[in-house]
């Protein structure tokens, strides 16, 4: 009997009993049903495209085959995860990739807080924005692109052999692509040289923040421009540097895929084979796609709990953290 | 004397050395890149020798030419103007207007969707499992493999999240009293006033669905699908550089080679990119901004 009065909008009558909480609640998603669809659109895309592939993991721990239904295949428990530990490739996979993203961090990641140090430092806004654009520029090739630059540049006549034979440091041309002790620095160089200036952006972001004031003070007490990059700058963009290395730390198991299934071959196999590169070659070349999924889920779990740990570790020592 | 000078010889020295060592990362950033378009611009077969480092020693555009009367290329660019385009408008728009229902904070259940988004960001599934569902889905050898996957990031959501949470209420409450329901203000005043996040998601994006070969090696066996990156991956990491020759129509000069060509398309896939980004410039350094103090 109440039923149509409350369904009205009630502030012409005051003195009516308040409505029930559930009430107010049924009439509140009445007025943001078009919200509600625009956020149940986005929750349904994520189920589909995000949370079914995650079901999808337990065939990491059943013997799955594409003829079988997910739900039907056999379950084997850590069948696969033990036949990883166990496979031929497993220290070279673990030693490429570990590598690889080790030197990266303490090479690739100083780098960009250096540049954006220098580059605040430099007196002309008018050079100082020019250099940001050019320095963005690589960001925004495909590493197929620079796959392409790369093999032109490291071929028997391409310009890297040119300059050393000139210099008499060498005689005969390298094949660089060929042999696995070249790949890790070319994976390493061509991974600074894209995204150096890129990566600097928040930094420039976060020193554009800090109060000239603290310069102008700093001037006044006589020092220096280094003694002001290092007492002022950097600790005012201590908990930016921070949180991208919690960022950084936990990645150290994702190797650059798109880079490296670009300029791997089977010549420098040895070097180049990385965890996610060997997921991809068991999974979708040779069809085991249980066994690419155990070496996947073993991958998202030490990456979780180094986020975890990197997070934690950073937290305790400067007060800043990602959660 | 010298010291009432408000430059001194170190603070002279220090900026001459950085000024120069800046010129340097400039060149080392360009010269890669000018050193592939003047070898495009030279004679095949010339090229062949090497040897080419400031300017074409014969010069030619028939490698051009070569690339403009190969219906494989032209095919694979038209797939990647076509994803390009279609997958940033879609992306855009509906990772905007999930991102406004979200950013709502009277929206009931809020709390709960933005959590279920948030652990997406740090677990998935990973390559086998999405297949799989790829698979289920008949996406494979299907051109919208490129669109509806891609039609939404949790990451962009933040974003937008953000910069839709600072305006302010009175434009929305304005929209409301003249009867808008909640598409119309979406539509009509919070992403009219949102251009530069727009225009920074859709950099992003854009950019991603230009140069993503991935998806092309993954999901298609049909090459008439194949978007121009996937082409020229072929080509770059098989070093399948007959299929390249193939490529070559005929009653084109002998000159052009299957390496001067790929210079050639490698050109005309990046120059696109070139001439849009520093345009842009301003909008994504402000959403690179957004996007790190929230993310």
């Amino acid at each position: 009997m109440e039923m149509p009065q409350s369904a009205r909008p009630s502030a012409a009558a005051p003195e009516e009993a308040p409505p029930s909480a559930s009430r107010k609640w049924l009439k509140k998603l009445f007025l943001q049903r078009h919200l509600q669809i625009m956020a149940l659109l986005g929750v349904a895309w994520m189920i589909v495209f995000n949370y079914v592939p995650m079901y999808g993991i337990i065939i990491a721990f059943k013997e799955f085959n594409i003829v079988k239904s997910i739900a039907s295949a056999p379950w084997v428990g850590f069948e696969h995860f033990k036949a990883f530990f166990e496979d031929d490739n497993f220290v070279n996979v673990m030693r490429n990739t570990l590598g690889i993203s080790l030197i990266k961090l303490v090479i690739g990641f100083p780098l960009p807080i250096l540049f954006a140090l220098f580059l605040n430092e430099l007196r002309s806004v008018r050079f100082k924005k020019a250099v940001q654009t050019i320095s963005y520029l690589p960001h925004f090739l495909s590493w197929v692109i620079l796959g392409g630059i790369l093999t032109t540049w490291l071929a028997d006549v391409g310009i890297i052999n040119d300059i050393l034979m000139a210099l008499h440091l060498i005689q005969e041309p390298i094949s660089y692509l060929a042999e696995p002790k070249y790949f890790w620095g070319i994976i390493i160089a061509s991974d600074i040289w894209k995204e150096l200036g890129w990566s600097a952006i928040i930094y420039l972001a976060a020193i554009s923040s800090v109060s000239p004031d603290m310069y102008e003070a700093a001037t006044i007490d006589g020092a220096g421009r280094f003694q002001k990059m290092w007492y002022i700058t950097l600790p005012s963009i201590k908990a930016t540097i921070s949180i991208l290395f919690i960022l950084a730390v936990s990645g150290v198991l994702n190797s650059n895929f798109d880079q490296i299934l670009v300029l791997r071959n089977t010549l420098n196999e040895s070097a180049s084979n990385v965890i996610d590169i060997y997921v991809y070659q068991t999974g979708m070349l040779s069809g085991r796609y249980s066994y690419s999924t155990a070496i996947g889920l073993f991958k998202s779990v030490i990456a979780l709990i180094l986020l975890l740990l990197a997070n934690r570790v950073t937290k305790k020592l400067n007060n800043t953290s990602l959660f | 004397m010298l010291t009432l000078k408000r430059k001194t010889k170190g603070e002279a020295f220090f900026d001459l050395i950085n000024t120069m060592g800046m010129l340097i990362i400039c060149f080392i950033t360009l010269y890669p890149i000018w050193y592939v378009i003047v070898n495009s611009l030279n004679e095949g077969m010339d090229g062949m020798r090497g040897g080419i480092y400031w300017w074409p020693r014969v010069f030619s555009f028939e490698n051009y030419t070569a690339v403009v009367k190969s219906p494989g290329i032209m095919l694979a660019m038209g797939i990647t103007v076509a994803k390009t385009l279609l997958g940033t408008l879609l992306h855009v728009l509906f990772t905007a207007m999930v991102a406004y229902a979200f950013s709502r904070r009277d929206l009931i259940g809020g709390k709960i969707y933005i959590l279920i988004g948030t652990i997406t960001m740090f677990f998935g599934g990973g390559l086998i499992p999405t297949y799989l569902l790829m698979k289920d889905l008949h996406l494979l050898d299907n051109f919208l493999i490129y669109i509806i996957p891609a039609m939404f990031s949790f990451f962009d959501l933040i974003i937008f999240m953000t910069f839709f949470r600072d305006i302010p209420d009175g434009l929305e409450e304005a929209a409301k009293i003249d009867g808008a329901n909640d598409w119309a203000i979406f539509l009509r005043v919070v992403l009219p006033v949102s251009m530069p996040v727009v225009a920074t998601i859709a950099l992003f994006h854009g950019v991603y669905q230009w140069n993503d070969y991935f998806t092309g090696v993954i999901y298609l066996n049909n090459m008439d699908l194949q978007p121009i990156q996937t082409y020229l991956y072929r080509v770059v990491a098989q070093s399948s550089s007959n299929q390249m020759v193939a490529a070559i129509p005929g009653g084109i000069s002998k000159t052009v080679t299957s390496q001067s060509i790929k210079l050639a398309t490698m050109v005309v896939t990046t120059l696109p990119i070139v001439f849009v980004y520093p345009f842009l410039q301003r909008y994504f350094v402000k959403g690179m901004m957004i996007g790190s103090i929230k993310g």
